[in-house]
């Protein structure tokens, strides 16, 4: 049977007479690395504050690792985990720290967190840069710093907004390397870019124009349905007839 | 005389422990779209500040259009046109009386110059009154753009203007620039994404403060060192795995649909042996092919070195 972690029914959120997200349906089992594409101002925002239980959809149904969006938003806050490139660390406390708080306001123990955080550094090859302030390191190390963090407390999801926007190419592939290595302990992967190669690493990929989910497939499936050589083609079919140039 | 001129350009920060620019030097011709290439925190943005003259560099000269950019600044700056990388335009001003400001800063009016904006303010024309804060991301590009060039510049500086864009509008973007370039202006634009400097007539790599390579995109792909394989499998993941552990590999990275091998310098390896081992490690049906490297793959290349 199929375990799905993430299931929308119609989910919509208007902004007085604008419809930012249309009744969009779509389904992400446990593992998956799902791509969520589409042009600026297509509703990614705020489908994406609505997965995470920041925002009360207008109408329609969601339900994500197994709570309502409407009504057990809290229980969804400490399911997921979340970063982006524009909000990711606190840049005046040092790596410890970061790895700290937010050990805490994901609701692990003391003692977890001394454990967690241990292991973590280790990873990263980071011990030495402990008691570093996050401001001093160098874009690509945030970046793979706030992605461990944001799964220290082994969320169901991880919700990555633009994660390697800016990322030098090297950095930009260790980081997908993170993501594959996250998706194979079972974390789901529910990822934005604006870089289409990233595309091609989804196990599925949705893109959205206009509030609307337009096609969702595997990769393969996307370029075989619109006679495309690779994403971004398939992107720009798609998204070059979009009205809302946000 | 070229349109910028970039000698030795040394910038540090926090009393000398950060190199932000470390020896930069380049120019760039008249007319020509010049394109500054690299990931955030490469330095890009230091040496735009520099060029547009609200920097001072710790050593070396640079002169924008011939002019020298500490003795020269004033004049520097009714030349040029700047769209920092953020947004910076009076949010609480209409779109309108944006660029009435900006032309009235420069002495000059938007009737003067309109040819130049035309095909982009037309987008704009139907949200004048609208209040730039209340503006959408590609709208305030396209305002941004529209207020640098309202006094008709000599020289462009955009940095990083597609960053965080959709790849439909970036597209629209450089369609732009195209235009611009058509009409004499020398352009100086930066940009994290490989994939624009295609578009550019030369691009400098840049990395840490230091020029890797400058030439014209075919150049720089032309120096490419190696043959580049480009590989690609039923199983993706495992199979970059497998093929960074092939005892000939230099390098391999995912580069989207497929994989792309780099063999080392010292072994006659090619194909048959990529294939004869993707067989020994059970990849089923791989597809390997000979490619024309990206400025990407030249990028990582040189970062490596």
């Amino acid at each position: 049977m199929k375990d799905i972690v993430i299931k929308t029914h119609k989910l919509t959120k208007k902004f007085g007479d604008f419809v930012a997200t249309n009744e969009v349906t779509f389904e992400v089992e446990r593992g998956e690395i799902f791509g969520f594409l589409g042009a600026n101002g297509a509703g990614k925002t705020t489908a994406m504050k609505m997965l995470s239980g920041l925002l009360r959809p207008s109408y329609g149904e969601a339900m994500v690792a197994g709570f309502d969006v409407y009504k057990e938003t809290e229980k969804i806050k400490r399911n997921i985990g979340y970063m982006s490139q524009k909000f990711s660390l606190y840049e005046d406390l040092t790596v410890e720290e970061n790895i700290r708080f937010y050990g805490g306001i994901y609701g692990l123990s003391n003692r977890q967190i001394k454990e967690k955080s241990t292991a973590l550094l280790e990873r990263l090859n980071l011990m030495r840069d402990a008691k570093t302030l996050v401001a001093s390191l160098p874009l690509g190390w945030k970046q793979k710093l706030s992605f461990s963090i944001a799964i220290q407390h082994e969320p169901t999801i991880v919700f990555l907004d633009e994660p390697t926007g800016g990322v030098d190419p090297v950095t930009r592939r260790q980081f997908w390397d993170m993501i594959y290595e996250a998706a194979a302990s079972g974390i789901t992967v529910f990822v934005t870019t604006h870089y289409m190669d990233e595309a091609e690493y989804c196990n599925r990929v949705s893109i959205m124009v206009d509030g609307v989910i337009e096609a969702l497939d595997s990769p393969a499936g996307l370029k075989t349905r619109f006679n495309a050589h690779d994403m971004d083609e398939v992107f720009h079919q798609l998204a070059r007839g979009a009205k809302r140039g946000e | 005389m070229n349109a910028i001129e970039i000698q030795n350009i040394v910038k540090t920060y926090e009393k000398g422990s950060v190199q932000a620019l470390n020896e930069v030097s380049f120019q760039v011709r008249p007319g020509e779209l010049f394109g500054l290439i690299g990931p955030d925190g490469a330095g890009k943005t230091s040496l735009f500040r520099i060029l547009t003259t609200v920097l001072l560099a710790d050593s070396g000269k640079a002169s924008v259009d011939g002019l020298d950019v500490v003795k020269d600044y004033k004049a520097i700056r009714q030349r040029v046109g700047y769209m920092p990388g953020r947004f910076s335009l009076y949010q609480d001003l209409s779109v309108e009386e944006n660029l009435n400001f900006f032309a009235s800063i420069f002495k000059t009016t938007v009737a003067e110059n309109y040819d130049l904006i035309k095909d982009i303010y037309v987008q704009l024309e139907p949200f004048k009154k609208r209040k730039a804060g209340a503006l959408s991301g590609g709208m305030k590009q396209k305002l941004a753009l529209c207020c640098a060039l309202v006094h008709k510049p000599s020289v462009l500086f955009l940095d990083e203007p597609t960053t965080g864009v959709d790849p439909v509008s970036r597209k629209e973007f450089w369609g732009m620039l195209k235009n611009l370039k058509a009409q004499g202006i020398s352009i100086l634009v930066s940009t994290p994404y490989m994939d624009e400097a295609s578009l550019c007539d030369r691009i400098a790599l840049i990395q840490d403060g230091q020029i890797l390579s400058i030439d014209t995109p075919e150049g720089v792909i032309a120096d490419y060192e190696r043959p580049l394989w480009s590989v690609q499998g039923p199983n993706m993941y495992q199979l970059l795995l497998d093929l960074r552990d092939f005892r000939f590999t230099e390098r391999c990275y995912a580069f989207g649909e497929s994989h792309h091998l780099t063999l080392s310098d010292d072994t006659q390896a090619g194909e048959a042996e990529v294939r004869a081992f993707l067989e020994e490690r059970n990849h089923q049906e791989t597809q390997i092919a000979l490619i024309t490297p990206t400025i990407e793959d030249c990028f990582m290349a040189l970062m490596r070195d």
